[in-house]
């Protein structure tokens, strides 16, 4: 008793000292320009008491471990088939009765991250290599469409593959030099690149429009505008089909957009892990050395994961211009970045699901709880260090292997495929 | 040549405060073999300590200002510190077993945590403090241009130079040191001979935080700002210099900080300032392509 009491005095102890000066003293304001101290002393005893009675009483609670049928790692073995529920709730969504603009709107902004997030996968989930600087390649999807419209008039249709194929080339060329680092180098060099991109953006007003962005044509619907102000030699959606012009319609058409184009990576990626190149990416990942011994090039193995990954994001970027009408350098901030590389590894890294569950509880839930709107960062922070204690491999960790030998049995192989 | 050897010393007195804040990176890194992406916040908080004891102590009427300097130091160095324990204490030690991802990405939640906390705790705004020391030496004057080292610039080199001095010694002399050197080299062996690794790691985590919260006072009085975003972009510049030095070494984290402090300076005073960042990218990019040990480390090999 003794001895808990010591150890709950001090990370009392501890407590009041993080906290005096942070919480306790509030630089203000004091007029004149001048800085002044705002005194919050009962926040200090109460954030102290808080961890001196929670380290007494809960020090030696520990969570009863969950039986093996209810952990989160079998979910796939439960044989619900979570892949089609999850497509066809997808599908039929906006004719659910409580979808308001609002929800599918905010199921877009969902599948947009599940898009990014599927292709980030390939890179650090199958492939193995950390990548901070996703959002450079969503940033290069968005500005080429932009810049396609801008000086060349491109439609959105006109510009998405050209928005994936320049996103793909430039994860070739930034790949090229910096694929032989390991792990943690590569980490700081793709953050690097991601910044160097971000600043060009914002450094080249008269290309880019600077900080202030640039304005991108929506999408049409097979040459049918979507607007109200319908653009000079075009037929409206609503006119063409003898209906009311309705705002929801062009929402209803921007989510079967991402969705249909979500459903095209997804289906990409799944036949790309069978192919030979996507087992190598795997082997790459589990041993480096010993798939090099088997004969697998691993720059042209990286270099092919990093490629396919940017090409997925340049698609996102493209659809996220076209669906904001407007970009600027602010959408493609490193936060970003963590933001997908977080549901990746929160998700459980090479999990299609994975990637799913994570955007939904990463984007959609703090969406949701608008009205702890300051707190919403804070507490994005602490379920990535609260999800990366509890589970360190991730949500739905599994490393099967895409494929498994069938000359041998193997209980269950290949669930979730 | 006297704007050259203006920036020549402002490139200096950068790379002195990068080289404090490096020393953090590349201890951790030497040790466990992670990136801390949180410590650019650490330094974040130092200077915000800083500023806040700074603010207490006009309040007490302290206006004596080497005293006033001397607590803001202190108080910063102990309680950034804490904090330096607190995020390994929270966020690190559970992981020590866990796959190389894991750490890193507590480390980027942890990094999320503490700038929003600080923002929500101390407003958005850039927290300004007047100039405690001003005036300097004029070196020379050429075609009416002025070539000043100011008091704090000697101050802040002056300063970096002890602490890395009173640092190499801690590192090569006394217990602490050996068993850091120790745990660098081999954690479980270090364990088995009665090291008390993590006790080991905390205290690398502690004195690399107090460094940086060194960093943070220096950058308060030097630019007389601080704001909860400003540790990004000096704690991936701060790798940068670890990087370049070579990782794991402590002179080369202080050699790659002033590297890094010359090529921002005079890049932005013969060049063009809004790039200077993306110079100091381009040259972490170039350093570890073509020698990715970095100036001053060990080649590493690879073993299966």
């Amino acid at each position: 008793m003794i001895a808990r009491l010591k150890d709950a005095g001090l990370a009392g102890l501890a407590a009041f000292g993080l906290s005096l000066p942070m919480l306790g003293l509030e630089t203000i304001d004091a007029g004149n320009g001048k800085l002044g101290l705002a005194t919050h002393f009962d926040r200090v005893a109460i954030t102290v008491a808080m961890v001196f009675l929670g380290r007494l009483f809960l020090s030696r609670v520990r969570l009863p471990k969950l039986p093996a049928k209810f952990q989160v790692t079998r979910l796939p073995a439960v044989h619900i088939p979570w892949a089609p529920f999850f497509i066809v709730l997808a599908l039929i969504l906006p004719v659910l009765p409580f979808a308001s603009r609002y929800v599918v709107d905010l199921a877009t902004t969902v599948l947009i991250y599940v898009m990014l997030g599927s292709g980030l996968n390939v890179v650090v989930g199958l492939a193995g290599l950390l990548d901070l600087g996703y959002v450079a390649f969503y940033a290069v999807g968005a500005y080429s469409f932009a810049l396609l419209a801008k000086y060349l008039h491109f439609t959105f249709w006109e510009a998405l593959p050209l928005a994936g194929l320049f996103a793909g080339s430039f994860g070739l060329l930034l790949g090229f030099p910096v694929l032989r680092l390991r792990g943690d180098y590569l980490a700081i060099v793709t953050l690097g690149f991601g910044e160097i991109i971000r600043i060009i953006l914002i450094n080249l007003p008269p290309v880019t429009g600077g900080p202030n962005g640039i304005d991108v044509p929506r999408p049409s619907f097979f040459g049918l505008a979507m607007e109200r102000s319908v653009p000079k030699g075009m037929t409206s959606f609503a006119h063409f089909f003898n209906i009311g012009f309705d705002p929801m319609q062009r929402v209803w058409f921007l989510y079967y957009i991402v969705l249909a184009l979500l459903l095209a990576a997804i289906l990409l990626i799944q036949r790309l892990r069978r192919l030979p190149v996507g087992r190598a990416w795997e082997a790459l990942r589990e041993d480096e050395i010993a798939s090099r011994a088997l004969g697998i090039d691993p720059t042209k193995t990286k270099l092919s994961a990093f490629a396919i990954g940017a090409m997925l994001a340049g698609f996102a970027g493209c659809f996220f211009a076209t669906r904001q009408g407007f970009i600027s350098p602010e959408s493609f901030t490193f936060m970003e970045s963590a933001t997908i590389l977080a549901i990746v590894v929160l998700g459980g890294m090479g999990s299609q699901l994975g990637v799913v569950l994570a955007s939904l509880v990463l984007v959609g839930l703090p969406e949701v709880g608008r009205q702890f709107a300051e707190f919403r960062m804070i507490l994005f922070g602490m379920a990535m260090i609260a999800i990366m204690v509890w589970r360190p491999k991730g949500l739905l960790s599994h490393r099967q292997p895409t494929i498994k030998l069938s000359t041998i049995k193997l209980p269950k192989p290949g669930a979730g495929v | 040549m006297a704007y050259f050897l203006q920036q020549t010393i402002n490139g200096l007195t950068l790379g002195a405060i990068y080289g404090l804040i490096a020393i953090g990176y590349t201890m951790v890194y030497g040790i466990i073999g992670m990136i801390n992406f949180a410590h650019g916040d650490i330094y974040m908080i130092g200077a915000f300590i800083s500023v806040i004891v700074f603010l207490v102590l006009g309040a007490a009427g302290v206006t004596y200002v080497p005293a006033a300097i001397l607590v803001m130091l202190l108080a910063s160095m102990c309680l950034t510190a804490l904090y330096g324990w607190a995020v390994e204490r929270i966020a690190y030690r559970p992981l020590r077993r866990s796959p190389r991802l894991a750490p890193l990405i507590s480390a980027i939640g942890m990094s999320i945590l503490l700038q929003n906390s600080v923002q929500l705790l101390q407003g958005a705004r850039d927290k300004a403090i007047p100039p405690l020391i001003q005036g300097g030496i004029v070196l020379m004057e050429q075609d009416g241009f002025t070539v000043t080292l100011s008091w704090l610039q000697i101050l802040i080199i002056g300063m970096t130079v002890a602490l890395m001095a009173g640092f190499s010694w801690v590192i090569a002399a006394t217990p602490l040191g050996r068993a850091q050197r120790a745990c660098e080299q081999d954690r479980v062996m270090a364990s088995l001979l009665g090291i008390d690794v993590d006790r080991t790691i905390s205290w690398t985590f502690m004195i690399g935080a107090a460094l940086a919260a060194v960093a943070g006072l220096m950058v308060t009085l030097y630019w007389g700002v601080a704001d909860f975003f400003m540790g990004f972009l000096a704690g991936v510049k701060a790798f940068t210099a670890a990087v370049l030095g070579g990782v794991g070494s402590l002179p080369g984290a202080m050699l790659g900080g002033m590297l890094i402090g010359l090529i921002e300076a005079l890049y932005s005073g013969y060049f063009s300032v809004e790039y200077k960042d993306v110079s100091v990218f381009a040259v972490l990019i170039l350093v570890l392509i073509f020698r990715p040990t970095g100036l001053l480390g060990r080649p590493e090999v690879e073993k299966v």
